[in-house]
């Protein structure tokens, strides 16, 4: 047997914002839409770093050097679609109209949040304008989960897809594992992305697999594998059409690579100098997504320097008030602690919560204390 | 009304919900045409067609993770684990996914499913399918844990864990698969999730079992009633939510529990009986509680009647609490 070697990902925007002869299907809007999703996830990103450098929110994920694998997918589906998100991903549902402060209620974990801060921050949920799937901090557990969402959609004779993303590290999940081949056997409508940003927290992916690259892992299980130049918004736009349109027509799941780099830590509470070379940083930093994308935008004259200081301040004001409104939004009351466990509160959990209101009647609060996330 | 063993009122009960409900499904290892290998699911995929009970890949943890994304988008998947000790690459997604789905997203998405798994000892399985995992379990918020030990109840119970808005894991006594047999109703009922049976009635022990332990007990009271001593047995029937309320009134009638289970004693479910009795009760109490239960051992395969309680061992915790 002659073991392939991974193809070069595919790539549509090249040297100063050329894309040579591929057809951009993206309208005007829509890639306006793209750069302008891509400003705010880098505001957002720095809105709360220094949040929670000042110690009003605990926890967040820097998404530099990810935001076209994001936007670039979301770009490609409709909002009937179904979104299985991992925690870096939240770009896809900016993309489709989630307000900033709808996030902003989540980091805070105040009581507009929809888990009524039960939730790390950056564990969304949403329903509106998009189904973007509750997150789960245990890695892969979504993929199947996915796959069975896909079945609801084909049972019922629709033709949405389900676009289930994950890391170089979800990869070795039993998730993955389950998920790639019940999908295979199903030929589920189902988008595997596989955004391959070099590291799962401190660990370089090829660590992680002794595979010639993640894509090739869809071999085994019947299930086509594409690797995608994932700093390319235009690229990972026509992947996920191309994955997207063979679902719809009811020819299976794809598993897409997209090859880019996590540029920050792992999250707020991670110091990436101590394992992230920086000379594959400042290699990297030359391949920056945004900065490719204006070049893109430039050549077809759609961006210009006041542009990018209108939209910066758009995006930068979107953030900031959904940051001030969400500060000042009342915390979760006591009750939600017991509330949404069952759809009915059972005599246990009612007595549970009865002898807590009463305690805090009589003694007061429980103290908040300085909880601090250590990973 | 027709009698029917345990295993052929869960397959009726199954039937009576998807001939009425097409959003539900039957899925899992060998259900498809072979009907599962206890045949729980006979006929179901000639009736329903293959896209609503079908065979999956060798995979629980593809079995419960798939039936999560189904009831998270409009389906009540019914899915099987073909024995309960086959449930642990699962655990995650039962422990940490669907119990936790609501809680976690207000209630934006929820886990409307079933996991069916035959559990328990009694047919020389040995190590690997006789386990009575239920105190795992039963140690999950967000989770309801359901045992039936009659036919009625198998299928009452399982039409109304199918309609219930929360996962439940339905773990069915498989020693009971063929043994019990009982009048069950044609048709569509149910019996209520979190309430108790009261298989016996008695005044001077309480008696507190489920599943493949009731049939024991049962025979144990009526040998402990030829020497005088009435037992008040208790079927639990649904281990989480429990109906508290209704275990203490039982306990308090008699002041004396026996609690048994076949699933090991350390951290068993009898444990957390055994406590809210002290806890709530202890001053109506005129023995100490007495729990019989499997040992604190992997479960043997040739010596299992000897793991197992019975009639024996039953008979002896209800004398020596009666006597106290």
């Amino acid at each position: 047997m002659q073991i392939e070697t991974a193809p070069e990902p595919f790539s549509v925007i090249g040297a100063n914002g050329d894309v040579g002869g591929h057809k951009v299907t993206l309208s005007d809007e829509e890639l306006i839409q793209c750069y302008r999703t891509m400003l705010t996830v880098r505001a957002f990103d720095d809105v709360c770093m220094k949040l929670q450098r000042s110690g009003r929110i605990g926890f967040s994920v820097p998404n530099k050097g990810v935001e076209a694998c994001q936007v670039g997918a979301a770009s490609a589906l409709r909002q009937s679609d179904f979104f299985f998100p991992s925690y870096r991903d939240f770009g896809m549902a900016l993309y489709h109209g989630v307000h900033p402060v709808e996030m902003m209620h989540n980091m805070f974990g105040n009581n507009l949040d929809a888990a009524r801060g039960r939730q790390m921050p950056v564990h969304f949920s949403f329903t509106d304008p998009i189904k973007y799937f509750s997150i789960s901090s245990p890695i892969g557990t979504h993929l199947p989960q996915a796959v069975g969402a896909a079945y609801a959609h084909q049972m019922r004779g629709e033709d949405n897809v389900t676009l289930a993303s994950f890391g170089d590290g979800g990869t070795s999940s039993l998730g993955f594992h389950s998920a790639l081949n019940f999908a295979g056997v199903w030929k589920s409508p189902v988008i595997f992305l596989c955004q391959n940003n070099g590291w799962a927290i401190s660990c370089p992916s090829d660590e992680q697999t002794a595979s010639d690259g993640f894509a090739i892992k869809g071999a085994a299980y019947g299930v086509p594998g594409v690797t995608v130049d994932g700093n390319d918004v235009l690229a990972m736009h026509q992947a996920v059409s191309e994955a997207a349109d063979r679902a719809r027509r009811g020819e299976g799941p794809t598993l897409i690579e997209a090859v880019t780099y996590r540029m920050g830590g792992h999250s707020t509470s991670d110091d990436p100098s101590k394992y992230v070379p920086k000379e594959t940083l400042e290699e990297w930093a030359e391949k920056d997504p945004v900065k490719r994308f204006r070049e893109f935008l430039t050549v077809r004259g759609m961006w210009t320097e006041e542009l990018e200081s209108e939209w910066s301040a758009a995006a930068y004001e979107q953030v900031n008030s959904g940051a001030k409104e969400a500060e000042s939004t009342e915390g979760p009351r006591l009750e939600t602690i017991f509330s949404d466990v069952y759809a009915e509160l059972p005599q246990h959990l009612r007595r549970q919560g009865e002898a807590a209101f009463d305690l805090a009647k009589r003694k007061g609060d429980a103290d908040a204390g300085g909880g601090a996330f250590p990973l | 009304m027709p009698t029917l063993t345990l295993i052929q009122a869960v397959n009726d009960g199954l039937k009576v919900s998807m001939r009425q409900d097409e959003s539900v499904l039957v899925f899992g290892e060998d259900v498809g045409p072979k009907g599962g290998v206890f045949l729980a699911t006979e006929g179901l995929t000639a009736e329903f067609g293959k896209a609503r009970c079908f065979d999956t890949p060798l995979s629980e943890d593809g079995i419960i993770g798939t039936a999560i994304g189904m009831a998270a988008n409009g389906l009540r998947p019914v899915c099987e684990i073909q024995f309960q000790d086959f449930i642990f690459p699962a655990f995650d997604q039962i422990v940490s996914e669907a119990a936790k789905l609501r809680y976690r997203s207000g209630g934006q998405y929820t886990a409307p499913m079933v996991i069916r798994t035959p559990y328990g000892g009694g047919i020389r399985g040995g190590l690997y399918h006789s386990q009575s995992g239920e105190a795992y379990f039963a140690h999950t918020a967000g989770l309801k844990v359901v045992i039936p030990s009659t036919a009625y109840d198998a299928k009452g119970l399982l039409l109304a864990a199918i309609e219930d808005p929360d996962p439940v894991l339905f773990m069915e006594p498989k020693a009971l698969y063929r043994h019990e047999k009982g009048e069950v109703p044609e048709g569509h009922y149910t019996v209520d999730l979190s309430t108790l049976r009261t298989v016996r009635e008695g005044d001077n022990v309480t008696v507190f079992c489920y599943g493949s332990m009731v049939p024991v007990v049962e025979k144990a009271a009526a040998k402990a009633a030829e020497q005088g001593i009435q037992c008040e047995v208790v079927d639990l029937r649904t281990l989480l939510p429990l109906d508290e309320q209704g275990v203490l009134d039982a306990a308090r009638k008699t002041g004396r529990c026996v609690i048994v289970h076949e699933a090991p004693r350390f951290c068993g479910y009898g444990a957390e009986i055994s406590a809210m009795i002290a806890e709530n009760i202890i001053e109506y109490m005129e023995a100490p509680v007495r729990r019989v239960t499997g040992f604190d051992t992997p479960f043997p395969n040739t010596l299992e009647h000897h793991y197992l309680p019975d009639e024996r061992r039953v008979l002896d915790a209800i004398e020596e609490v009666a006597r106290y």
